[in-house]
């Protein structure tokens, strides 16, 4: 009798050990979801605000922009690059071998119109506006864009040959309303 | 420790229900300080206290600014014009940064030279670049708060940063600006955590105090003290040698802060910040420039992010890379060499990083990288590997009075 009632016992105690482990991992896991749940909010407050967002398009008209002109539009408070393009830029750009490019691409994947190319004025490296919008402005060796924060160098299309930067100038989402007039975002 | 009997029974009463009398006198009186502490050892209270008058500026100063990228920049000239001592507040804060990163940076070479890294202080080492960091993360965000061009572009590149990390990147940098770029909700978010950082800093610092009262203060020797016959009680002997250096450097900091102000500022920082026009050459502010000029070093964007944070982080390895058990490099004839080989590196590093990144200087940034490198990740080890240090002295006493003379101390003490 004494033996069974000591396996009860130890029996019991090694049931209660192991509710308890499982207790106390299952309160902390639930502990821990509630916890990131709660947080979350305030993690995803930081993220654009629905009025930033509703900025996320704007509407300009080509018209005015001559041949070889190169205007910046701002779109979500960032600078959007029109370049009206000769015969001699868009050739400069299409005659260029992809497997030279650092981030190869061809000319036309990155126009819908050979003569306006339309592109975020961003570098890709860190993010410092290229010069090369006015005519007195560097433009580099690719008679291009020049990016003065790092020396970053970009084609007559807009894509990376020279310096830090990984990537082409990026390509925003935009639509030919009329044959002069785009809608970019 | 004894129990200090408290005559005042206001005091008494509060201590006993609440220790708060004992343990200060315990750790800012009484804390027993090696008596051999150069004024090196000065750098960490003039840290503390430029801390404590970063805090009462930014406070006044928040009551003046105005964190909205229309109005922030006037805010700040309105302070410089018409607020009641707005120029000094703002002067003091401005160079305050600067002068805050002398001290802290001193401080950590201090520690570096007489190797207060080492066991049993490696936690205090870690707590101090932890400090470091959100020093650094503190004085970014404040720069950007008069949102002049230097400001903007500043808070461009280093945001821009984190889009190297890969997937992940580009969300990360908008989450971070609120935004498609730097705008007006990442000024508020940057004043925000900028009026955070600094508190989140004081409680770091009382753990760095914590750590330090535990281990004890290291000193030039590098050895243990081995009883009361090595120690001065801090207060009123170090509490005077901390308060004339303080004086010291009251002098050099106010001396800019009245006669040369803008000494490390921008000249770009006085024109608004412009989302459309980058200056033409973007530097940090000078405590940044070494880290910056690593940045620039690396052809490729996310080495070169990993390389500038890497450049601290090796730090925290440091207790393990130097495993030499002498402290102190006065007993440490190579490593004191190449200490001062880094420190020139590390200047070097600041040199090119206030420069563009062309020429002659582009190689010099990327030999002074690898250096830099090179130093805590071989040169430590190989030294701490073959280096013959030279005989400890027996205790702190010894190399003043002499071994006989520092004997006899000790038993005149225990008599």
């Amino acid at each position: 009798m004494a033996s069974s009632a000591q396996s009860g016992a130890h029996g019991a105690q090694g049931a209660g050990v192991k509710r308890r482990d499982f207790l106390y991992l299952a309160t902390g896991a639930a502990g821990a979801i509630g916890a990131a749940i709660a947080a979350w909010p305030f993690i995803y407050s930081m993220n654009p605000a629905a009025d930033v967002l509703a900025l996320s398009t704007v509407e300009v008209d080509l018209a005015p922009v001559q041949t070889g002109q190169r205007i910046t539009v701002k779109w979500r408070s960032q600078p959007v690059f029109v370049a009206h393009r000769t015969e001699d830029e868009v050739k400069a750009a299409d005659d260029v071998n992809l497997e030279e490019l650092r981030d190869p691409q061809a000319d036309s994947a990155r126009v819908k119109k050979p003569e306006w190319l339309i592109m975020v004025g961003i570098c890709t490296h860190l993010g410092c506006v290229p010069l090369g919008q006015k005519p007195s402005d560097p433009r580099g060796e690719w008679k291009g864009w020049f990016c003065p924060c790092h020396g970053s160098q970009y084609d007559t299309s807009g894509r990376i040959r020279k310096g830090p930067a990984p990537a082409n100038l990026a390509i925003p989402q935009y639509a030919f309303l009329t044959d002069t007039t785009i809608r970019i975002g | 420790m004894s129990e200090p009997a408290w005559k005042n029974p206001a005091v008494k009463w509060i201590d006993e229900r609440m220790p708060i009398f004992t343990v200060m006198r315990h750790s800012a009186i009484e804390y027993p300080t090696p008596k051999n502490l150069s004024y090196w050892w000065n750098f960490g209270s003039l840290s503390g206290f430029m801390l404590v008058l970063m805090i009462a500026t930014g406070v006044v100063l928040a009551m003046q600014y105005t964190p909205n990228s229309e109005l922030a920049f006037d805010s700040v000239e309105r302070i410089m014009r018409d607020v009641n001592y707005g120029w000094l507040l703002r002067y003091v804060h401005m160079n305050g940064a600067s002068f805050f990163f002398i001290a802290v940076y001193i401080h950590i070479f201090r520690g570096l030279y007489y190797g207060s890294y080492k066991t049993p202080r490696e936690l205090l080492w870690w707590l101090g670049l932890v400090i470091l960091i959100l020093m650094m993360a503190t004085a970014f965000m404040g720069y950007v708060l008069p949102w002049g061009q230097m400001s903007f572009w500043g808070a461009t590149v280093i945001t821009n940063l984190f889009s190297a990390i890969p997937l992940a990147g580009k969300h990360i940098v908008t989450w971070l600006w609120g935004g498609f770029a730097v705008d007006n909700p990442t000024l508020n978010r940057f004043f925000s955590l900028h009026y955070l950082l600094p508190f989140v800093i004081v409680a770091v610092v009382f753990l760095h105090l914590w750590a330090l009262h535990t281990s004890k203060s290291n000193n030039p020797l590098g050895i243990d003290t081995k009883g009361p016959q090595d120690t001065i009680p801090f207060h009123p002997y170090y509490t005077v040698k901390d308060l004339f250096g303080l004086g010291v450097f009251l002098i050099v900091y106010l001396g800019v802060v009245f006669f040369v102000p803008n000494f490390f500022g921008e000249p770009d920082n006085f024109i608004p910040a412009n989302p459309l026009s980058t200056p033409q050459h973007i530097v940090p502010e000078w405590y940044f420039l070494p880290y910056y000029a690593i940045l620039r070093s690396i052809p490729d964007k996310l080495l070169g992010v990993i390389a500038m944070f890497s450049s601290i982080f090796v730090l925290f390895a440091l207790p393990w890379l130097d495993f030499s058990r002498v402290r102190s490099a006065r007993f440490r004839p190579v490593y004191k060499k190449v200490y001062w080989l880094l420190l020139i590196d590390v200047l070097v590093l600041g040199y090119v990083g206030a420069n563009p990144p062309e020429g002659p200087i582009l190689y010099v940034g990327r030999i002074a990288t690898a250096y830099y490198f090179l130093h805590w990740l071989v040169i430590v080890p190989l030294i701490a590997l073959f280096e013959r240090p030279k005989p400890l002295p027996t205790s702190i006493g010894t190399p003043v009075l002499g071994a006989a003379a520092a004997a006899s101390a000790r038993t005149m003490e225990k008599a």
